[in-house]
């Protein structure tokens, strides 16, 4: 365990952004946190955690695949991508930390998302351990430590400290550059702070929250439940829940006329909206209710049952703090928790 | 008044006057209260709440549910009233299906709100008086209801209902509001101010679009920028300007018949101040055209779909500030 006074945090992040990007959550004009990249005079939020989730990094909201560029009877064929430089993000949760995971799982199979690929090869993940979870938050149900975050480094601060623990070869490279300004020590101040997290994570509402009879084995049961007329009706078919979720990971491929050619990009797409996965022959999803119940199906039930039981979800809780209706997934899983006992 | 509320829509149900009830159910925790309708006793008993934070304008979903058989019962509150008033007037909302409770409201705070305000962990909320009691993971704290609401009802324009066909509780008056304020500071900055200001709040936009689903007045069945034949439906920004322009066009769109009931602030969850793009509509229509509230009378012209020979001319843009 390396450590660091809390006082010398800027020169940690200056020491860092000078050789590579660094981004980390800072307060925006609302007061709410947004990843930015660093510069001086920039502070760490106090702020749980960020209002858009890490997931940007590596899955930007709107990315150019492809030119094609036409003249006469010819055309060229251009990659939009300039080298991907290396980077840094700070203070990232754990429950994010599990969604690049998960990320992984659907970008990194075959055939791989190159362009998603080359972000997570040059990004490293510094973690920061939660010390005051929220009600909403319900991540150790997925069998996350926010205690314990993963990462190339894990963090903890506790009262004037930074303490820091590399976890991987990219994580002890960040360590051996900001050795000169770390010392050793540390652990006992760790453990103790992860005791007292872990005691206030044993009294969260959600902490008990069960996904029991969830997953493929009850696919059509809950496919066919007569709960999701009810648990959509007053669903505005927005896109807040797919946007600042850490794992919704559905674009669109779309081509954009340039005048003289095509650039074909891709953009976030969402479940929610009444164009998604639209077809020659319309929306194989008709109404709002089929639209809430692909989101909600996909994260509890198809992807379980395409990755050996793993959620998609990993229970950071924007969407029970943004849905402008308050509905939310773990509403969803209490509803249907009746439907496959 | 949720006793009152529960007892009414029972007898209702139960005379068969009204087929279902739209209201408020409560959530999993104090302030997740979600729009709901109910159809029976039993529905009404478990879930139904009217309380602090039953912030939402249910006046959107009377499009729908008014086009179900039968007559819905709806609690609006005094500024929900606007919305279901001026929808009428748009003829978007199947009058005699529709049975309208005007109920009390002292102002609505919600989850977010109170977070702002430092209150975390947040496990049960209760009003007594003027003074919220907060249980939380770290504590108890209490704070003065005015100190938890937000901009939209600290600036509350009306506690009168518009419409109703019965009303629980007192109606209240029109309130002299400082809801034009912020607007007037903004008139007051330098274009170069002004423009960093709106550059600033709009750049964080995320076009999730739940300003303009939840807005009483965006009602179109296909918006122009979901449809793909319009030639400007994108779900990505073609470049760092396209999200303002989409909330400066929604502002043109409904300017006249925006009530100002501030959903769109509301639902923001980058907290963008979208209401105040409105303000500047409905405060530039005041001063051209004389004072004129959407919603009010539902038989009142718009002065934006009217034509009086003292109407402005274009040129007014020069007498006040503009370039020429």
């Amino acid at each position: 365990m390396k450590q660091l006074s809390l006082e010398k945090l800027n020169d940690l992040f200056a020491l860092i952004g000078q050789t590579e990007a660094l981004y980390l959550p800072v307060d925006d004009a609302a007061g709410q946190a947004a990843y930015r990249r660093w510069q001086p005079g920039y502070t760490l939020s106090k702020a749980l955690n960020t209002v858009r989730s890490a997931k940007d990094f590596f899955f930007p909201q709107t990315e150019n695949l492809v030119d094609f560029k036409m003249q006469g009877k010819s055309i060229e064929v251009i990659d939009p991508r300039t080298e991907q430089e290396n980077f840094v993000l700070f203070g990232v949760r754990a429950c994010d930390a599990r969604s690049f995971s998960i990320l992984d799982k659907v970008f990194l199979a075959d055939p791989v998302d190159t362009y998603y690929q080359s972000r997570r090869e040059h990004g490293t993940i510094v973690t920061l351990a939660c010390t005051r979870p929220e009600e909403t938050c319900f991540c150790t149900v997925f069998g996350i430590d926010p205690a314990e975050p993963a990462g190339d480094v894990s963090c903890w601060i506790e009262e004037n400290t930074l303490f820091m623990k590399a976890n991987t070869p990219k994580g002890d490279a960040l360590l051996t550059l900001a050795a000169p300004l770390l010392s050793e020590g540390g652990d006992d101040a760790v453990a103790a702070q992860q005791a007292a997290t872990r005691s206030v994570l044993a009294r969260l509402p959600l902490a008990k929250l069960s996904l029991d009879g969830m997953g493929g084995e009850s696919m059509l049961k809950l496919f066919d439940s007569d709960k999701w007329a009810e648990l959509s009706q007053a669903c505005i078919g927005c896109g807040t829940c797919t946007f600042v979720c850490p794992t919704c990971q559905c674009y669109d491929i779309k081509d954009f006329n340039t005048g003289d050619g095509v650039r074909r990009f891709r953009c976030w797409d969402s479940c929610m909206y009444s164009d998604f996965t639209r077809m020659a022959h319309g929306n194989p999803r008709l109404t709002q209710r089929e639209r809430f119940r692909q989101r909600f199906m996909h994260k509890l039930v198809y992807f379980p049952a395409n990755n050996h039981g793993e959620y998609g979800c990993v229970g950071c809780g924007r969407c029970l703090s943004k849905c402008p209706v308050s509905m939310n997934i773990v509403k969803v899983a209490k509803a249907l928790e009746g439907e496959v006992k | 008044m949720q006793e009152m509320m529960i007892a009414k829509a029972r007898e209702l149900l139960k005379s068969g006057a009204v087929q279902r009830v739209l209201g408020w159910k409560a959530g999993e925790f104090a302030y997740d209260v979600e729009p709901a309708v109910f159809e029976s006793a039993q529905e009404l008993e478990k879930s139904f709440v009217y309380n602090d934070f039953c912030g939402s304008n249910l006046s959107k979903y009377l499009i729908a549910q008014s086009r179900k058989e039968g007559k819905t019962l709806v609690f609006l509150k005094p500024c929900d009233t606007y919305s279901f008033s001026q929808l009428l007037a748009e003829h978007r909302i199947v009058r005699e299906n529709v049975y309208a409770i005007g109920i009390p409201c002292q102002g609505k705070t919600d989850g977010e709100t109170l977070k702002g305000k430092g209150f975390t962990g947040i496990l049960s909320a209760q009003c007594e008086g003027d003074t919220f009691t907060v249980h939380t993971l770290y504590g108890d704290k209490t704070a003065a209801r005015a100190d938890v609401l937000p901009e939209r009802c600290l600036n509350c324009k009306s506690k009168k209902h518009m419409i109703y066909d019965e009303l629980l509780g007192e109606d209240g008056e029109v309130l002299d509001s400082h809801r034009f304020d912020m607007v007037e500071k903004l008139e007051k900055m330098t274009p170069d101010e002004r423009f960093a200001f709106w550059r600033g709040e709009l750049s964080r936009c995320i076009r999730c679009n739940a300003c303009r689903n939840v807005c009483p007045a965006c009602t179109c069945e296909k918006c122009v920028f979901d449809n793909d034949a319009s030639g400007i439906a994108q779900k990505a920004a073609a470049d760092s300007f396209e999200e303002n322009m989409f909330h400066i066009i929604r502002a043109f769109h409904v300017a006249g018949r925006c009530t100002d009931c501030g959903e769109c602030s509301r639902v923001c969850p980058q907290n963008i101040p979208l209401h105040l793009l409105n303000r500047k509509f409905i405060k530039d229509i005041n001063e051209l055209y004389g004072a004129y509230q959407a919603g009010e009378d539902p038989d009142a012209k718009s002065p934006l779909t009217d034509y009086t020979m003292n109407d402005a001319e274009p040129g007014i843009v020069y007498h006040r500030g503009g370039n020429q």
